[in-house]
């Protein structure tokens, strides 16, 4: 098939991947099967975004792909070759620095065990990019795609509220 | 600058009560949190993975591993046979001659349960190799309600559980006789409450090792308690407690009770390691989460109350039936007992009846969850207090009120043994109605009447008990069976205060937490005893059973943190300070009871100016130990070993101060039930809690937030469901429904401050409370919205539909209709009809050629005639993208050549398996001429009910319904040309 | 969970990804945003031996929209149709419809045409195809074909597509003067599959009532506006032939046909007039 194009990638090979993480350049060998969280935290040791269901519902590995929310479960590696990925640990300014959305989680309890956390930041730190405005009711549907166990989610929904009012505030000075 | 000699002092203006940062969430949310799975694993660390059975019950008659063995990557692989020779039977809490193994021994008795472990290089060849695992399994048949399995004739699990009956136990407290005997009324409600699970975001992990040379195991794994199960698998393990190490990691992922559960876990994986002579590691996937992790119980309960006119209850007669699922495993019965100090909830009533049966039945066996044994009893007990004021025309409040414990009762003695610590139950309630806005919400409901919707209120009052005492579980025996095994009681905490050569303050505990801020709280809580900042105090969670001071209360659970734990910090951390302020007393030339330790400086308050620094007076005892005044022991490290007194084990007319703490709650809301779809909108909910002294705002609501939404769950979406075959319907998280941002509103909380005086800060649980009372509270609003007296958990729309829209008009006139199965039953029915250019005669010489048959059923190659008219296949069979292979059995029985024939037919493989039966008829309407007319029943189970038990249905029809295609067409000499074709056939008619 | 082996191909054009699929005889399938697709890979339900991955083949990344129809390519995510400009005004009901695909998490991945592949019996997007009278465009190394909505969707997750075949693109009419829409779903939580879902087009010849969740593939029927409205929807109800589930009886799946049915139907007609008094306008 290659004289149409590039080769085809044999399964139970590992074969070369290479995306942007976090604005750096990252590679890695896969199997075509390899799923992308398995890629992030077991090959590059990015072990910041987690896995809960493996089934695209409870969102806990959700990164930035091309700039969107999106489940890493649901994403194979070789797909995510020349990619652009951005996970929890690309959200912070500095190592000893939290972002805007960070702290407010902290401020307003945003979370307890915080496994389920790195997913739902990867969701509003978009949602608060593109949609400065959002109100409750974006905020609640944009979460709709998390499952938390431990808040509740009154103090997340607050917490992303907060970090918008806060993000509006510093575009605004 | 002299410092504020009164601030930051261990009393009430310190950090205590404030709801500073937490120190975990930075970590947290920048991605370096510490769970299990983040945590590097010892150099050729091998994975597991684990072949769970499809069957609800069947005999395991074959394993064969080899080609799973000789994979390349694989390892090793464990089966029950392995099992059985290096481990023993988890000890079972109840006097029977049942074993419970971690992992089936000849048997299956749910779905989910572990058959066989295949360790390999990675947990993709893992997965390989349970591909190559080969099982055969007879079904037997399964039983699944617990009322059902109590029946004569009920499938019996277990020949030591007679009747599938664990344990029936009766008690009597007062005189319930005479009190039913002499009351003007007897009300009574009967309560099936769901199964629920609360599926923490991140499943199991343990990662095993063991060494030969010691005969010992060391053993990561999130577990979170009680550590009394340390015994347990270590003996399991047959090594003693001393040869099993466990640790646990610095973070876990969300628990609420359920990594209790994976200790059967830690058995099967130390052993596969053993096995396999190398470190193993297993994390849990999510669909082995919601099988065969660990469940709430469900319960069918009947409960009678004798009334007086007023509706005051003179007594109650209570009969629990509790469903186990298919082991009883440590520690259950737990769930049924640790209320039982609290069956009267938060009222006075001096006469109870109890009935307690335990069953198990062909479900997953049940454990910690938040709540634990609360919604159970809560659930029935607050529906009775609703239908007492329905049934005698009172005012539900009313009702509530004339029954709670008076104020000046405190402490309390229950009839059936709990001493309720401390409360003002009336007042709280009172607060409640005054704070939460009662009267407005009263109005919203007649406004939504008066314009014909469906509005209702509804109200709970229960106790949040907290601290288990050790000893609860042993009611469960009677008072000479306890006698014999000897008393148990207490809930030793534990904490441990590290002062190290620069002064430095380290905190250990062994409190295990899953993200309560255990690290926060007990910082502050130390902070304040030593005049120290929160963040110069460092806290350490982790736990290692070979290095730490534990006993077997330890572990996060019965909400005994913020009561026991952070008690037994200030206990040791306060024991510290007296021995520092002896040595600063001697330096400072003052009396040690007049020095204050505050800012970092200790000094006598009349001579501010003359302080020592702390950092310096808590090295004294690494750098100048020969400086210490005599008769002051090292002040160095100090462990705090503080078990509550009140805690004593149950007395021989089996009363029981099953918790120490006594919390109270009372909630009420209001929802609107929509007319048309049945959807229950939560419009207002307010929680009044009495949860002792806070310790910090921000996490108690947190706690009441989460307990809420774990509650909302069970309310109205959630249920683990079988069908009546024991087939599990939930296996993924898009049939286990779990509430989202969008199902969840805000609630009111409120608090009422009475202090434990039974605990060192006064703290009582809180994170439980909601799980109780939450259920009944929506349930009693919704039976309030409907005008019903039966009230189902969850409350499904659907369910719900049935009492708001009545009987439904019959069809229109239309071809009769094949029967249907009951809801939630796997059982198909279907029928057909396809006129074929054959003569009957052609069509039955296919049926019985086994190359013909090839042809017909649907993907089959290698049909091998069995028998005259038996046949075996592999069958590979599809719908859409879902494809697997399958070993298929047929055999034709009632012959009655050429005219009709019942088909039997089994498949069976890894994505599940399938039975069918078919009566299929051949009608000459032409010489070459025949109606093929076909009626079936079929049943599918296994891996794909549990995943698309929404899609199967109609998946098996459509290959039931291809097979009499494809026998047409082939009898018509013509393939099927498409699959529309087929379906047309079929349409409207299977 | 994890996958069994597979080879993958990233197809660079149309061809290559035909040629593949064309080789690949059933063992090769395709894969788009791959959010349907991966989880059954996860749980060993589907086990290809090759996945052709269609996402980079720009020929198929096209939305064109010729003022009657609009055509979606095969590799064009939902959230890009979602957030593509003038979509309400262009095909009002599947601006309605989308936000209520998956979440936003899988919609920026999810593709508009694999849904459509998939057949999801209680997915929005087929209903939508099949209320609006759409078409799906599909091609192989033999032939090119077009098939209506209800040609294309057979059953449970079964269509018409053979296995050499690949969802070239889908289109839908786009909007017409005089023509209504409504859409509703009703699932037991936002973002779930539908109990039931509903979509209704309202122009001159009546209103067109498309029910998704109930029978093995979405349906729909042109209903009266007048009095018989409810005996109509009563017959609807039943000849959708519902089943229970875990979720709901099939007689509330009913009574959400007459109910909800009814109501989307009316909905779509108020929608007309007030398109219509805006055109007047």
């Amino acid at each position: 098939m290659s004289r149409h194009g590039p080769a085809v990638l044999d399964a139970g090979q590992r074969h070369p991947v290479r995306f942007t993480l976090n604005g750096r350049t990252v590679s890695g060998e896969a199997e075509p099967r390899m799923l992308l969280h398995d890629f992030l935290r077991h090959v590059l040791g990015a072990t910041g975004t987690h896995v809960g269901c493996e089934h695209g519902i409870c969102g806990a590995c959700t990164v930035q792909i091309d700039g969107a929310p999106a489940r890493a479960c649901l994403t194979l590696a070789v797909q995510a070759d020349g990619a652009e990925i951005r996970t929890v640990e690309g959200l912070a300014p500095a190592a000893d620095r939290l972002s805007v959305l960070q702290e407010a989680f902290r401020t307003h309890h945003g979370l307890q065990c915080g496994f389920c956390t790195p997913g739902i930041l990867m969701t509003l730190d978009a949602l608060l990019r593109e949609r400065p405005d959002c109100g409750e009711a974006e905020v609640r549907e944009a979460l709709s795609g998390h499952l938390c166990r431990c808040t509740g989610y009154a103090p997340i929904v607050k917490a992303a509220l907060a970090a918008a009012e806060a993000l509006r505030e510093t575009d605004h000075a | 600058m002299a410092p504020d000699v009164h601030a930051r002092n261990g009393d009430e203006a310190g950090w205590v009560g404030k709801s500073v940062p937490r120190v975990e969430d930075a970590a947290l949310l920048a991605g370096r949190g510490r769970f299990i799975d983040d945590l590097g694993t010892p150099p050729g660390t091998l994975h597991a993975a684990i072949l769970r059975s499809p069957h609800a019950h069947a005999t395991i008659e074959r394993i064969a591993t080899e080609a799973a063995r000789a994979m390349p990557g694989v390892a090793a692989v464990l089966t029950g046979a392995e099992l059985r020779d290096l481990a023993s039977s988890l000890v079972v809490g109840v006097k029977a001659p049942v074993e419970c193994w971690p992992m089936a021994i000849d048997r299956v008795r749910y779905v989910g349960e572990p058959v066989a472990v295949a360790v390999a290089a990675d947990r993709y060849l893992a997965e390989d190799a349970l591909d190559a695992i080969e099982v055969r399994y007879a079904p037997l048949p399964a039983v699944v309600a617990p009322r059902d399995a109590l029946g004569d004739g009920a499938p019996l699990l277990h020949e030591g559980f007679p009747g599938n009956l664990a344990s029936d136990r009766s008690f009597s407290y007062g005189d319930p006789d005479g009190a039913f005997a002499s009351a003007p009324h007897r009300i009574g409600v009967a309560v099936e409450y769901p199964r629920s699970a609360c599926t923490p975001i991140e499943t199991y992990g343990v990662v095993a090792e063991y060494d030969p040379a010691l005969d010992a195991y060391d053993v990561l794994a999130n577990f979170q308690g009680p550590f009394s199960i340390h015994a347990v698998i270590a003996r399991a393990l047959r090594v003693p407690g001393n040869r099993l190490r466990l640790r646990t990691p610095p973070e876990s992922g969300g628990s609420f009770g359920v990594k209790q559960g994976v200790f059967p876990y830690i058995v099967v994986i130390a052993v596969a390691a053993r096995l396999a002579g190398r470190p193993v590691k297993w994390i849990e996937d999510r669909m082995e989460h919601l099988a065969g992790a660990v469940s709430a119980t469900n319960r069918s309960t009947r409960l009678q109350a004798a009334v007086a006119e007023d509706g005051r209850i003179l007594a109650l007669d209570w009969d629990q039936i509790e469903d186990c699922g298919a082991h009883l495993r440590a520690p259950e019965p737990a769930t049924l007992y640790r209320m039982h100090g609290n069956m009267t909830g938060a009222y006075a009533i001096r006469n109870v009846r109890i009935r307690n049966r335990v069953v198990v039945t062909n479900k997953l066996p049940t454990g910690l969850n938040r709540g634990f044994g609360g919604p159970q009893v809560y659930f029935p007990l607050e529906r009775l207090i609703s239908r007492i004021a329905a049934t005698l025309g009172l005012d539900p409040l009313e009702v509530v009120r004339r029954n709670l414990v008076p104020a000046d009762a405190f402490p309390y003695r229950t009839a059936t043994g709990a001493l309720l610590d401390s409360g003002d139950y009336a007042a709280a309630l009172e607060a409640a109605l005054r704070d939460g806005a009662h009267a407005s919400l009263l109005a919203r409901r007649a406004q939504a009447r008066a314009e014909g919707r469906l509005y209702g209120i509804g109200y709970a009052a229960v106790v949040e008990p907290s601290v288990s005492n050790m000893g609860y579980i042993t009611t469960v025996l009677t008072a000479a069976e306890r006698r014999r095994a000897g008393p148990k009681n207490g809930a030793q905490a534990t904490a441990t205060i590290t002062l190290d050569p620069g002064g430095a303050v380290s905190v250990h505990v062994a409190s295990v937490p899953q993200g309560q801020g255990h690290r926060t709280v007990l910082a502050q809580v130390v902070a304040d005893v030593f005049g120290l900042r929160p963040a110069e105090i460092r806290v350490i969670t982790e736990m290692d059973t070979a290095k730490d001071a534990w006993s077997i209360a330890s572990g996060n659970y019965s909400s005994r943190f913020a009561p026991a734990v952070a008690g037994a910090a200030q206990i040791a951390a306060t024991r510290l300070r007296e021995r520092l302020a002896r040595i600063a007393a001697v330096q400072l030339n003052a009396r040690p009871d007049e020095l204050v330790f505050a800012a970092g400086k200790v000094f006598s308050p009349g001579n501010p100016g003359n302080a020592v620094a702390f950092s310096r007076l808590a090295a004294t005892g690494h750098w100048a130990p020969a400086t210490l005044p005599e008769d002051v022991e090292q002040p160095l490290r100090e462990t705090a070993f503080w078990t509550p007194p009140q805690l004593g084990a149950p007395n021989d007319a089996d009363e029981v101060n099953s918790s120490l703490c006594h919390g109270f709650i009372f909630d009420f809301c209001g929802v609107e039930v929509d007319r048309d779809t049945g959807a229950v909108r939560l419009d207002r909910y307010v929680t009044m809690h009495d949860c002792g002294r806070i310790l910090h705002p921000g996490m108690v609501a947190g706690q009441v937030t989460g307990g809420f939404a774990h509650a909302l769950g069970a309310a109205l979406l959630e249920e683990q469901s079988y069908a009546p075959d024991g087939s599990l319907l939930t296996g993924t998280l898009a049939d286990y429904l779990i509430p989202t941002a969008m199902e969840v509103p805000e609630l009111v909380i409120l608090h009422y401050e009475t202090p434990s005086p039974f605990t060192p800060l006064g703290a009582k649980g809180v994170g439980e409370g909601n799980t109780m009372s939450t259920p009944v509270c929506i349930a009693n609003a919704v039976a309030d919205a409907l005008g019903v007296a039966e009230i189902q958990l969850p409350l499904l729309p659907s369910r719900l539909s049935e009492a708001l829209h009545g009987a439904e008009s019959s069809p229109p006139r239309r071809e009769a209709r094949p029967p249907q199965a009951a809801p939630g039953e796997r059982a198909l029915f279907g029928s057909g009809r396809a006129e074929v250019d054959a003569a009957p005669e052609q069509l039955w010489a296919m049926l019985l050629d086994p190359d013909l048959l090839a042809r017909v059923v649907p993907g089959a190659h290698n049909v091998q005639r069995m028998g005259e008219t038996r046949f075996q296949a592999e069958v590979t069979l599809g719908i859409g993208p879902v494809r697997g292979r399958y070993r298929a059995e047929i055999a034709l029985s009632d012959l009655d050549a050429p005219r009709s024939v019942t088909l039997s037919g089994s498949v069976d493989g890894a994505l599940g398996f399938g039975r069918g039966r078919g009566r299929l008829r051949l009608e000459p309407v032409g010489p070459t001429r025949t109606v093929l007319t076909y009626d079936y029943e079929a049943a599918v189970g296994g891996k794909v009910a549990s995943i698309g038990g929404r899609l199967l249905d109609g998946a098996a029809r459509v290959i039931i319904g291809q097979f009499f295609a494809s026998l047409a067409a082939q009898a018509s000499g013509r393939r099927p040309s498409l699959w529309r074709r087929l379906l047309r056939l079929l349409r409207g008619r299977a | 969970m994890k996958p069994a082996r597979f080879a993958y191909l990233r197809a660079a054009t149309t061809e290559h990804a035909l040629e593949a699929l064309h080789q690949g005889g059933g063992e090769a399938r395709v894969i788009a945003g791959g959010q349907s697709l991966v989880p059954m890979l996860t749980m060993r339900l589907a086990r290809p031996a090759l996945l052709v991955d269609i996402m980079h083949v720009a020929a198929l990344s096209r939305t064109d929209d010729d003022g009657a129809r609009i055509t979606i390519g095969a590799a064009v995510r939902q959230r890009a149709l979602e957030t593509r400009d003038g979509l309400a005004q262009r095909q009002p009901l599947l601006a309605m419809a989308l936000p209520w695909v998956g979440h936003m998490q899988t919609r920026s991945r999810g593709t508009v045409c694999g849904s459509i592949a998939h057949a999801d019996p209680s997915a929005e997007l087929p209903l939508v195809l099949v209320a609006l009278g759409g078409q799906v465009h599909l091609l192989s190394r033999r032939r090119a074909r077009r098939l209506a909505a209800e040609e294309f969707l057979t059953g449970m997750m079964v269509t018409a597509r053979a296995e050499d075949e690949l969802i070239e693109a889908v289109s839908v009419p786009a909007i017409r003067p005089g023509t209504g829409y409504a859409f509703r779903e009703i699932s037991r939580r936002h973002g779930d599959f539908a109990i039931a879902a509903f979509a209704a087009v309202a122009d001159e010849r009546g209103v067109r009532l498309a029910v998704g969740g109930v029978a093995a593939i979405p349906m729909a029927r042109v209903l009266p506006t007048d009095q018989a409205l409810g005996d109509a929807l009563d017959a609807f109800a039943w000849d959708l032939d519902a089943r229970d589930d875990l979720h709901a009886s099939a007689r509330y799946r009913r009574e959400l046909v007459r109910r909800i049915g009814g109501d989307v139907a009316l909905e779509a007609l108020r929608d007309q007039q007030a398109r219509a008094v805006k055109e007047a306008v």
